[in-house]
């Protein structure tokens, strides 16, 4: 039995296609991927990411326990504050990427919608071994999410929300009331490489608030339109930013994932001395941006040759909607990933010729 | 979802519209949706054989690269090299200006093992 947000009913009216992510019913697709693509990074479109884990800490040692499994600092988190960080087993792979914010009673943890139970089980068994004292409640099924994202949504939105969202720094959020009954928790930030915002409301609130910014029945032209997983995913490409199971997994670790910038060496946490290793040592691969010719798309698995030989394989790819280049993201060896690097990526037996490029492939403008 | 009554099937979703000894093939809408957007096709050349039950191109998505298969064996006589320049109108309008390829079919009987339009949508399960 497949799992349903609380937007379910929305997606099936607004035409959405619905396949079966990570145990949940989602819309992979209203319109065309390559469509709700373009609205996004021309104007605003309405994703509902309410499959995504979210967590809830509190209790005495809620910080010390999030100080000791996730690689970021938290001491220095102020209320208000999210920040993305990794949480890494013994051997410094990693176990999930999250963000963690710090509200005035608690802490959230929002994970990937594939790894929520992997996580509860790891998260309990820390907090027994180590005798921490906090409780932990999985609100993912009383809530539902949206991201909003675009260069148009701050402006058609900002005058719906119950906070000053314009003025808040992007990875911060607050809470507020929409006449005083729909309760938002709105965050500045995304995964598509856009402006916009992430909010979290309870499942029952959920309908009424979607009608409230979304309106009633989508139409060619509208600000905000829906989009699915689809179109989540290439964006996410686009924008360089990695996804569980692709370019993150239990046998990788952050430095080799070009995520030096969200761990803390200088901190105690499960994992880090494998990572202070790597760190010295270097990582063996590291994930690369690649550019095809032509306009094949690389799959995750095909192999990256030089020479003849393999010396990487790609995590993910696409033929990018804004850039109309076939890209990839990759692992290869470290001594080949210099920008500008001839490679080749392998599509079942015909080696297509492929550059090394810097990520992101696309920046938002300034 | 249906499909047009006047052409015969794969279950692999190649339609194929006979018209003498003439066969046009291509894929159907719920093949294409399936796919999402469509970003490349690899056909055949004219002259080029093809085999039934055996891949004569491939079909590349966002989401996957599938063969394509053709349920006659004869030879290409004609590819729409508009499917070539426009791989989105696959998706767009697979029935009609996406045909993908025209072939002399060499044994009029392969066309007899093709599925009629309800066999097909019921073996998809549609």
């Amino acid at each position: 039995m497949l799992k349903r947000t609380p937007f379910y009913d929305f997606h099936v009216a607004q035409g959405g296609r619905m396949v079966d992510f990570a145990g949940w019913e989602m819309p992979i697709v209203y319109r065309s991927i390559v469509d709700e693509h373009e609205q996004t990074r021309k104007s605003g479109s309405i994703f509902d990411v309410s499959h995504m884990g979210r967590i809830h800490f509190t209790g005495k040692d809620a910080q010390s326990f999030l100080q000791k499994i996730l690689t970021r600092n938290v001491a220095d988190q102020k209320v208000g504050q999210s920040r993305y960080s990794l949480i890494c087993n013994a051997a410094g792979g990693i176990l999930d990427d999250v963000i963690v914010s710090r509200d005035s009673k608690h802490w959230l943890v929002v994970c990937n919608a594939s790894n929520r139970e992997k996580l509860l089980k790891y998260f309990h068994d820390v907090r027994h071994d180590a005798g921490l004292d906090f409780d932990m409640a999985d609100n993912t099924e009383s809530t539902g999410m949206v991201a909003l994202q675009g260069p148009k949504v701050l402006d058609r939105v900002a005058e719906h929300l119950p906070v000053d969202v314009k003025s808040m720094k992007r990875y911060h959020f607050e809470t507020g009331s929409v006449m005083g009954l729909i309760k938002l928790t709105v965050f500045r930030s995304g995964y598509t490489g856009e402006d916009g915002v992430e909010i979290v409301l309870s499942a029952k609130v959920a309908p009424m608030a979607m009608k409230m910014l979304a309106g009633k029945q989508d139409r060619e032209g509208a600000t905000l339109r829906p989009a699915g997983l689809g179109a989540r995913d290439t964006l996410r490409l686009e924008a360089g930013m990695p996804l569980y199971g692709h370019e993150l997994t239990e046998s990788i670790d952050p430095i080799a994932a070009g995520l030096k910038w969200a761990v803390d060496l200088s901190k105690e946490f499960v994992g880090v001395e494998r990572l202070r290793e790597v760190e010295k040592s270097g990582p063996a691969r590291k994930l690369v941006g690649l550019e095809l010719e032509g306009k094949r798309i690389a799959r995750q698995g095909s192999p990256v040759m030089k020479d003849g030989q393999a010396i990487g394989e790609v995590t993910s790819g696409t033929l990018s909607p804004t850039l109309g280049k076939s890209i990839a993201m990759a692992y290869i060896d470290t001594n080949l990933a210099g920008e500008g690097t001839d490679l080749g990526v392998d599509l079942k037996g015909v080696v297509n010729p492929a550059k090394v490029v810097k990520l992101p492939f696309y920046k938002r403008p300034a | 979802m249906s499909a047009p009554s006047d052409r015969k099937y794969l279950e692999t979703h190649e339609w194929h519209k006979i018209a003498g000894d003439t066969a046009t093939i291509g894929i159907t809408q719920i093949a294409a949706d399936e796919l999402t957007d469509i970003t490349y096709v690899s056909l055949p050349k004219v002259g080029a054989k093809v085999t039934a039950g055996k891949p004569f191109g491939e079909i590349e998505s966002v989401k996957a690269t599938s063969d394509l298969y053709s349920g006659v064996s004869g030879e290409v006589v004609a590819v729409n090299e508009a499917v070539n320049k426009d791989p989105g109108m696959v998706n767009r309008d697979p029935y009609e200006g996406a045909w993908m390829i025209k072939v002399k079919v060499s044994n009029p009987a392969d066309a007899d093992k093709l599925l009629g339009v309800d066999d097909y949508l019921k073996r998809t399960g549609h």
